[in-house]
């Protein structure tokens, strides 16, 4: 049953210098690339640099670059590779490397922020939500998104493109425009906000994001598609972009609708011992 | 998306602190293969289409009112008798304008903005990606941001008058199933030829309604399925059908160029149409 | 390599810390920061990756939307029944009237729950639930909450934004950093020390207020459900800072893990599979768990086949089947069908649900169970049983907390979720746990709040203190020792997985504190290689002076407790003692010879009030308490 496998492990750290490190390595039964991963830890090198959690494709730490393809490693069976194959392991290659396999996704915490949260209507208290299955399947399918950051990493407008990041939200983050607008109770309107914010003409619709997903959600037929078509819906349609000329009439309010505030400019001083900053010695 | 010289495997300079792998792409597999597929598919079909667009004969078969999908609808006087459907109200043609110029320019718009031939031709021709994770030639990328291909937005224009030619082509197929009786009277035929047609007419519709669009008009764009029963049965349908729209394109591609040589062949009297009725 | 200079330590001040970033860490961070304090996040992985994700079945709360009937009352009877009334009854009391608010206000968070069709949020089945309770989203509701959360701290953050500028300015979440140890300053909490996992830089947190919501244990466990991060960090803290453990005897093995392939072993297998139509069945393909139906639940679960079947249709007119006993008795049912050489060959048992549904049910109701099998065993389980057996899962013991302020005896230190003891009594059932999380959660980010309101002055941190933590820390880059982490963390999790298991006798955990004791030794001498960026050997071995602790805790209190009950089960004492239902197990530390050292006391269980104990029908309560505790229940009052 078991054999034994050989490896190419990338190694480095954060200045992105390293190199492939060949290893050979036990392999049993049933077992997936990230086993092996731990095994070289345990076994050959203790400071091998990887991110996991759960190892059962539900929490996506443990994104990578499996012979070149981006995968989760704790999703990969090392069935699917031939016994005499080497197996490539690399760090994804969009974000910048920490060390090793381990790179720093801290890009797609920065996109996430800027995607205004769900804005939920003013008048319905918690317990009063109604809404149909049917409304909620759409976007329940993008919440299945475990956040592995596959799609961030393959899609070649920031993978090829370093200066787009900037302009370019990325497929996740498009996705979950997308799921807020179809979301049967939000009151924003974010169609304009999904081209001119986010970056959603980036997108060429070649599929990437969806061909690597590993929760299979149809990133671009359900998500990037319709976004797309509701953005024509009100910024290229020749009659509304006509009335709009004409009457100068922007719905700025549900452009801007955040629903209900919850903080109420709750500055963080109610009572609070501390001075509000105040970063110094040990002590003080 | 602006070509310029590009060195495939980025320097890290560009890419601040991104791992240091020169290789365009660590993938092992045919990866090649399939915009190499693609690109041989859209050529041929590009090459035919042109040529047969521009070659003005053998379009049209008299005796069973066979009339192929790319001089459909003809207007011209230049038409061969009997194949202006709807009437031949618009002067004779000079050679270098194809007779079917009020159709075409809108059929070709739709599948070029249409999101399945996008993603075909991005990567197949433009190499924009080539495959995943494979870089890409271009040192600079603005997708579909800008002129011209900001104008991909304007695919569901091109579809609402997609499905009206649909209907033309449908009423084409359906009046082909006559043929001129020795007397010159019309009456019910049925030849290889109709179910060549008949099977065209059905791929075009299963392409036209499952595009994206479509599915955008019909029901995508309501935020509440809820309160549009009959919408939301339109939308799954659709739906189901989108999930096939690849299929579809590359079905009626197929389709197009086979109905078209066969009525060419047909028309021109190289072969005679197998007859089943009349 | 490691560099010898003496690395710095980058000072930040904070209203709030909540250390840990799943469930209960996050609802507190939200309720701190929206009673107007600063508030930092300390999770050990990304943010949004924590092991909340992984509960599949639900969020109990009586809503009462798929049976009327249900209320906070049928619920609390629940609880406390799954904890053979071991539970602290307030607790159970807060979270069965709380649950539901605590789900709704999620709604208006953004959460999408499966709804049923009157448009509210539908509800499940679930073990040990009397009505269909369980708020769900497919079988990924934990994902569903983790995201909720974390996008509602993002919501938090724009505010903060619109306001000052800065997303982080008044909330802001540390990800990937490790937190070695908690500073006091007299017996007030004063802030917390610990490492970036990344880059290795030092830390130190000045804060008058910290919350525990660092999950559970499972890591002690060689076969578990749990990620990397469950090595008790929190418990351990806690300990450290001077607060107590109780009921750290009771660790939940659910019932239905992975057995095939071995490097998935453990790997939960959702309760709603059981819940949905699913059947345990041995090698001779008989539903054998109507053979091990307890007497105190022999009211409510069918005795046969038919009975069981019907209930699935028809729950009010039928009794359910004993697939949904709670997780303690299913566990222990599937663990003797296979030592009585019943099991399938991977060394389980079957849960079929291929041949009681349709393809296409599964696939709706089970999509990740689904995924799971497909990809990691390649079984499809709309054609297929699963093979199963029981994994370690939840620890119900933890820190001795307050029940409406989670603060613990520790003044500014609070404690919610897994790493807090007594809501569970001695067996969780399933589903709670995410109402805990949000419950408690909650009451600890407004305990915390409270807290600083009333507080008269700072507490400082004090060099020495932090001089102290840094040279603990650096610890293993100087040990020229030749022990390794991953060898002493395999023989730990053997030796509890073996000796302090789901069924215990006494030789067998004497044998297993004797290890653990040696393992003590040991832990000291692990060395490590390479630097301090994300070096896992070295985040490894400051770990396992956790696991460790923790582990003594459960082997102590697991020798002391003579009796079986709920997620403790004694080969030696097999039944259930009404004796030992007025007692509890605490640790603490105490100053040894070597060092600090686990020291366990008993603690009587504090009475019931009478209200609730009056829910409660006498003949039920007798096969739980002694006679003299009956005397002030209602029946008998007229006497």
């Amino acid at each position: 049953m078991g054999y034994r496998a050989k490896f190419e492990v990338w190694r480095g750290d954060s200045t992105g210098e390293g190199a492939l490190q060949p290893f050979e390595v036990d392999v049993n039964e049933g077992e997936v690339v990230l086993d092996i991963v731990h095994r070289l830890q345990a076994t050959q090198a203790g400071d091998l640099a990887v991110r996991w959690n759960c190892k059962a494709g539900k929490c996506g730490s443990c994104s990578a670059e499996v012979n070149g393809r981006p995968r989760l490693m704790c999703m990969t069976r090392m069935s699917t590779f031939d016994e005499h194959e080497t197996v490539t392991i690399t760090p994804l290659r969009t974000f910048p490397v920490i060390r090793d396999l381990v790179t720093d996704v801290d890009f797609n915490y920065v996109k996430a922020r800027e995607i205004p949260s769900f804005a939920p209507p003013e008048d319905l208290a918690p317990g009063e939500y109604r809404m149909s299955q049917i409304d909620v399947e759409r976007p329940q399918e993008f919440r299945k998104c475990i956040e592995c950051y596959l799609c961030q990493n393959t899609c070649h407008a920031v993978r090829d493109h370093e200066e787009n990041k900037a302009e370019f939200a990325g497929p996740r983050y498009l996705m979950r425009v997308s799921e807020l607008d179809m979301h049967p109770l939000d009151v924003r309107d974010r169609k304009d906000a999904a081209q001119e914010d986010h970056g959603l003409g980036y997108c060429n619709i070649t599929k990437c994001c969806t061909e690597v997903c590993p929760e299979h959600i149809k990133i671009t037929d359900n998500a990037l598609i319709p976004m797309k078509e509701r953005v024509v819906d009100t910024k290229y349609d020749p009659l509304v972009w006509l009335g709009r000329k004409i009457f100068k009439r922007e719905d700025l309010e549900r452009k801007h609708a955040t629903g209900k505030r919850s903080l109420d400019d709750a500055g963080p001083d109610n009572g609070s011992p501390l001075p509000a900053d105040s970063i110094g010695p040990a002590g003080t | 998306m602006t070509t310029t010289a590009h060195d495939p495997g980025a320097p890290s300079a560009e890419n601040p602190g991104r791992a240091d792998i020169r290789a365009r792409t660590l993938r092992r597999d045919r990866w090649w293969l399939a915009p190499l597929v693609n690109a041989l598919g859209l050529a041929t079909f590009v090459v035919y289409a042109t040529i047969r667009s521009f070659w003005g004969s053998a379009y049209y078969v008299p005796a069973y009112h066979y009339l192929s999908p790319f001089y459909s609808p003809c207007f011209s006087a230049s038409c061969v008798p009997g194949s202006s459907h709807f009437g031949a109200f618009l002067p004779a043609f000079p050679p270098w304008i194809p007779l079917a110029i009020l159709s075409l320019p809108f059929l070709l718009g739709f599948r070029l903005t249409c999101y399945y031939y996008r993603k075909s031709y991005y990567r197949a021709f433009w190499m924009s990606p080539p495959a995943c994770a494979v870089s890409e030639p271009h040192g600079k990328y603005t997708g579909e941001t800008r002129f011209p291909l900001i104008l991909q937005n304007a695919h569901r224009y091109f579809f609402y008058v997609a499905f009206l030619i649909s209907l033309i082509n449908t009423y084409d197929m359906v009046v082909a199933f006559q043929s001129d009786a020795p007397d010159g009277s019309v009456r019910f035929g049925l030849g290889l030829g109709n179910v060549i047609l008949l099977v065209n007419v059905i791929g075009l519709w299963l392409y036209t309604l499952s595009c994206h669009s479509c599915r955008h008009v019909t029901g995508g764009r309501l935020k509440h399925f809820s309160r549009h029963p009959v919408r939301y049965r339109i939308w799954t349908t659709v739906s189901r059908l989108n999930t096939r729209h690849m299929l579809f394109a590359w079905i009626t591609i197929a389709t197009l160029i086979l109905t078209d040589l066969y009525i060419m062949l047909v028309a021109s009297g190289t072969i005679s149409d197998l007859r089943i009725v009349n | 390599m490691a560099d010898t200079t003496t690395p710095d330590v980058v000072h930040h001040t904070y209203d709030v810390l909540v250390i840990g970033a799943g469930g209960a860490g996050l609802r507190a961070a939200i309720e701190a920061r929206m009673r107007g304090k600063r508030v930092a996040i300390l999770s050990k992985s990304l943010f949004g990756k924590a092991h909340t994700v992984m509960a599949e079945g639900g969020i109990a709360a009586s809503m009462g939307n798929a049976n009327p009937r249900d209320n906070w009352e049928v619920h609390f009877r629940d609880t406390m029944r799954g904890g053979k009334f071991l539970n602290n009854w307030r607790m159970a009391e807060l979270h069965a009237k709380e649950a539901p608010q605590r789900v709704w206000e999620l709604e208006t968070y953004g959460a999408l729950f499966d709804r049923t069709p009157e448009g509210k949020i539908s509800q499940r089945n679930f073990g040990g639930h009397q009505f269909p309770r369980l708020a769900h989203v497919g079988d990924r509701t934990g994902l569903e909450l983790i995201r909720t959360l974390q996008q509602k701290i993002v919501s938090l953050q724009q505010e903060d934004h619109a306001r000052t500028g800065d997303y982080e300015s008044d909330l802001k979440v540390f990800h990937e950093f490790t937190v070695t140890e908690l500073f006091k300053d007299g017996d007030r909490i004063a802030g917390a020390f610990g490492y970036r996992r990344p880059t290795g830089e030092y830390l130190c947190f000045h804060a008058p207020a910290v919350v525990l919501a660092t999950g559970g244990i499972g890591k002690s466990f060689k076969v578990t459900s749990n990620s990397w991060e469950y090595t008790g960090d929190g418990h351990a803290l806690a300990l450290r800072a001077g607060a107590r453990l109780i009921n750290m005897e009771f660790v939940q093995f659910h019932p239905t893990g992975m057995v095939w392939p071995p490097s998935v072993k453990g790997i939960l297998v959702t309760e709603s599979v059981r819940g949905d139509g699913g059947v345990l069945k041995n090698s001779e393909g008989e539903r054998f768990m109507f053979r091990y139906i307890p007497d105190v639940f022999r009211e409510q679960y069918a005795t046969s086949e038919d009975e069981g079947d019907r209930w699935y249709d028809d729950a009010d007119n039928n009794r359910r089947p004993p697939e949904l006993l709670p997780r303690d008795e299913v566990a222990r049912a599937i663990n003797n069908e296979v030592k009585e050489g019943r099991g399938s060959p991977a060394g389980g048992v079957y849960l079929d649900i291929a041949s009681r549904r349709s393809t296409e049910f599964i696939r709706k109701r089970l999509p990740s169970m689904y995924h799971q099998f497909k990809e990691l065993a390649d079984v499809d389980i709309t054609a297929e049983p699963m093979e199963v057996g029981p994994t370690c899962h939840y620890v119900m013991g933890g820190v001795e907390v307050d029940p409406d302020t989670a603060g613990t005896v520790v003044p500014g230190l609070f404690a919610a979720g897994e790493v807090a003891g007594g809501m569970h009594g001695s067996n969780r059932l399933g589903g709670n746990s995410l109402s805990d999380l949000l419950v408690f959660g909650c009451r600890a980010g407004a305990g915390a709040a409270d807290y600083l309101d009333a507080l008269a002055g700072a507490p400082a941190v004090s060099e020495e203190a932090v001089d102290a933590a840094l040279a603990e820390a650096e610890k293993p880059f100087s040990v020229r020792g030749a022990e390794n982490a991953y060898t002493l963390h395999q023989e730990l999790q053997q030796t509890m997985n073996d000796l302090v298991g789901i069924i215990r006798r006494a030789d067998e955990m004497e044998m297993a504190l004797k290890r653990l004791a040696e393992l003590h030794d040991r832990i000291p001498k692990v060395g490590v290689t390479g630097g301090r960026a994300y070096n896992p050997g070295w985040h490894l071995a400051m770990d396992l002076r956790n696991m460790l602790m923790v582990s003594q805790c459960i082997a102590m209190a697991a020798l002391e407790r003579q009796e079986s009950r709920g997620g403790h089960t004694r080969d030696d004492y097999p039944a259930m003692n009404e004796n030992w239902r007025r007692e509890l197990l605490n640790c603490s530390l105490t100053d040894g010879p070597d060092g600090p050292q686990v020291h366990l006391e008993h603690q009587p269980q504090p009475a019931m009030r009478s209200d609730l104990f009056d829910l409660f029908e006498l003949d039920e309560l007798k096969k739980y308490y002694t006679g003299d505790e009956l005397g002030g229940h209602r029946a008998d009052q007229g006497m």
